[in-house]
């Protein structure tokens, strides 16, 4: 089947998609978009995650047909050009990442978390983090990179 | 994953004839489970009708005070609505303690209703297996069974059932409506979930074709005050080892509504009438509600792996009846 959405505000079509192909795996192998990780394949890891119509989604678990005429935004579509979001930077200066396998998929609820809750308390994002696994960091950088990202979208 | 065709109708007719024209259809909501089965090979459906493009996600105001429930109204949704946390607020919590924040965003209330137990000898194609592979055996029986059921298991399976919005419904007396192309019917949440018996692979009351459409809450104005406790190995995203949705209406120290169920430790979303009977009218007391649960649990059928569920289930009622007696902790 032919399957048609927007990736970061751009439409994009795949052919040939086999109806048991996840969205990730339309994303990765036919779009070109690696950002997102595959995993668990499970809903366990949340490596994967990506923005579907506004809200983040396992996309290891959305099955290729469900994304039809819909709108994704990947990691990749969140810095603005060369200039990385606030959430990735943080990251990147708090020292979160380490083989950033489940980055992207943390980047990705970080970014939809401090949208929608201007100072989130600690229990709060890890609450909201709980979903994404990560096997190297032990989470402590993690949590300073969100607090960072929350305190300066807060002050701007 | 084996192949198979996808189809998404628009509307609820059009669904329903899909699945009762292909005896090999299932309907898809969220994908969160049956992808994940379908993955694994343990189901194999011949084609997947998407139900979420249905007109059926909202939740709306039923005159008299309960609410209608759309069934692919989404977790998150559910759990976030106004009225549920303010009116049913065990019914929002029962929720968020369930899964992780991307999954709830992505599962429908009949994808939860429908979800399948988390028993790994099920989603493992090489293990014995009666719900899989009806008259295959149990391997649970003598295994590995920490997580499993003590509460309406068989011979035949000791399978938990997995859902925690379940439990919460089961308790505030939710009524389901399906339909199929035979029409519309009814279906009382305490009898939607079936009990294993010698069919655990039939799990439901629902005919393989039928929808579910909706869920509605009767009014229940002392469920207000009301609350969901769940105890598992670790403080988020994991499943129930034991569950406990109740609600508690005290006047002059005596109990004057009480509403019981339990979760993690039985074969379905399990309605503790024996409990709720005796704490009714009764003194509102921590003996009292100690003998509601030693009651309810009278007949727990224990294997040595799981055996401590019915301690940790006496100690969560109690704990949860005391809390809403005394207000203390309540959220
Ligand atoms: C990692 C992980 C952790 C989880 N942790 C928890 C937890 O702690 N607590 C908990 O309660 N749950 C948990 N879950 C399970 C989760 O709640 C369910 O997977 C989800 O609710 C299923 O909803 P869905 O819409 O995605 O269903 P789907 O996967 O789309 O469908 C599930 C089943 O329901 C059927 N179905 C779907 N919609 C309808 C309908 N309208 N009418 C008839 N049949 C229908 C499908 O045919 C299928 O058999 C977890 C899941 C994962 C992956
Ligand atoms: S407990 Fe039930 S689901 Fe688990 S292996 Fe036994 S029959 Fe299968
Ligand atoms: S790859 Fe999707 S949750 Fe792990
Ligand atoms: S940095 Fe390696 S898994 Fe998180």
């Amino acid at each position: 089947m032919r399957v048609t959405f927007t990736v970061n505000g751009r439409e994009e079509s795949a052919d040939n998609v086999w109806e048991g192909e996840s969205l990730l795996y339309v994303l990765r192998e036919r779009l070109g978009l690696p950002g997102s990780k595959n995993a668990c394949e499970q809903g366990e890891c949340g490596s994967c995650m990506v923005y579907l119509d506004g809200v983040p989604v396992c996309a290891c678990l959305v099955a290729a047909g469900q994304a039809e005429g819909r709108q994704v935004r990947t990691v990749e579509g969140l810095a603005e050009g060369d200039r990385l979001d606030a959430v990735q930077e943080a990251f990147a200066e708090c020292g979160a990442v380490q083989c950033g396998f489940c980055t992207p998929g943390l980047i990705v609820q970080a970014h939809d978390l401090i949208a929608r809750v201007e100072r989130p308390s600690d229990a709060e994002i890890r609450e909201a983090l709980a979903g994404n696994l990560c096997r190297c960091t032990g989470y402590e950088k993690i949590l300073d990179a969100v607090r960072l990202a929350a305190r300066r979208k807060a002050a701007t | 994953m084996k192949p198979f065709a996808y189809v998404k109708p628009a509307d609820v007719a059009g669904a329903v004839r899909a699945v009762s024209d292909e005896p090999g259809a299932k309907f898809l909501g969220g994908g969160t489970n049956l992808v994940d089965l379908m993955r694994e090979g343990v189901e194999r459906p011949d084609t997947v009708v998407d139900v979420t493009g249905l007109p059926l996600d909202t939740v709306d105001q039923l005159p008299g005070g309960g609410l209608r429930i759309g069934a692919m109204v989404r977790n998150s949704s559910l759990a976030a609505d106004e009225r549920v946390r303010a009116r049913y607020p065990m019914l929002s919590q029962a929720i968020l303690a369930g899964a992780s924040a991307q999954l709830r965003n992505m599962a429908t209330v009949g994808g939860n209703l429908l979800q399948r137990t988390r028993c790994p000898y099920f989603y493992d194609p090489a293990a014995a297996c009666n719900k899989r592979e009806p008259g295959g055996g149990c391997d649970a029986l003598g295994g590995f069974n920490r997580s499993h059921a003590v509460l309406g298991v068989s011979g035949s399976c000791i399978a938990a059932h997995p859902s925690d919005m379940c439990v919460a419904l089961a308790a505030l007396d939710a009524v389901i409506e399906v339909e199929s192309v035979r029409g519309t019917r009814r279906i009382p949440m305490t009898g939607f979930h079936r009990l294993p018996g010698d069919t655990p692979e039939i799990e439901t009351e629902l005919a393989p074709d039928e929808l579910v459409t909706a869920v509605e809450l009767p009014p229940a104005p002392f469920a207000a005050r009301s609350r969901y406790r769940k105890v598992r190995d670790r403080a988020s995203y994991a499943f129930a080892l034991v569950s406990v949705a109740a609600a508690l209406e005290v006047r002059d120290g005596a109990v004057t509504a009480a509403r019981l169920a339990l979760g993690g430790l039985a074969a379905k979303p399990w309605r503790a009438h024996e409990a709720e009977r005796i704490l009714l009218g009764g003194p509102a007391s921590e003996e009292s509600f100690a003998r509601a649960a030693e009651a309810e649990l009278a007949g727990a059928d224990v294997r040595p792996g799981n055996a401590f569920k019915v301690h940790l289930a006496r100690a969560t009622i109690v704990a949860t009846l005391r809390e809403l007696n005394t207000g203390k902790g309540t959220a």
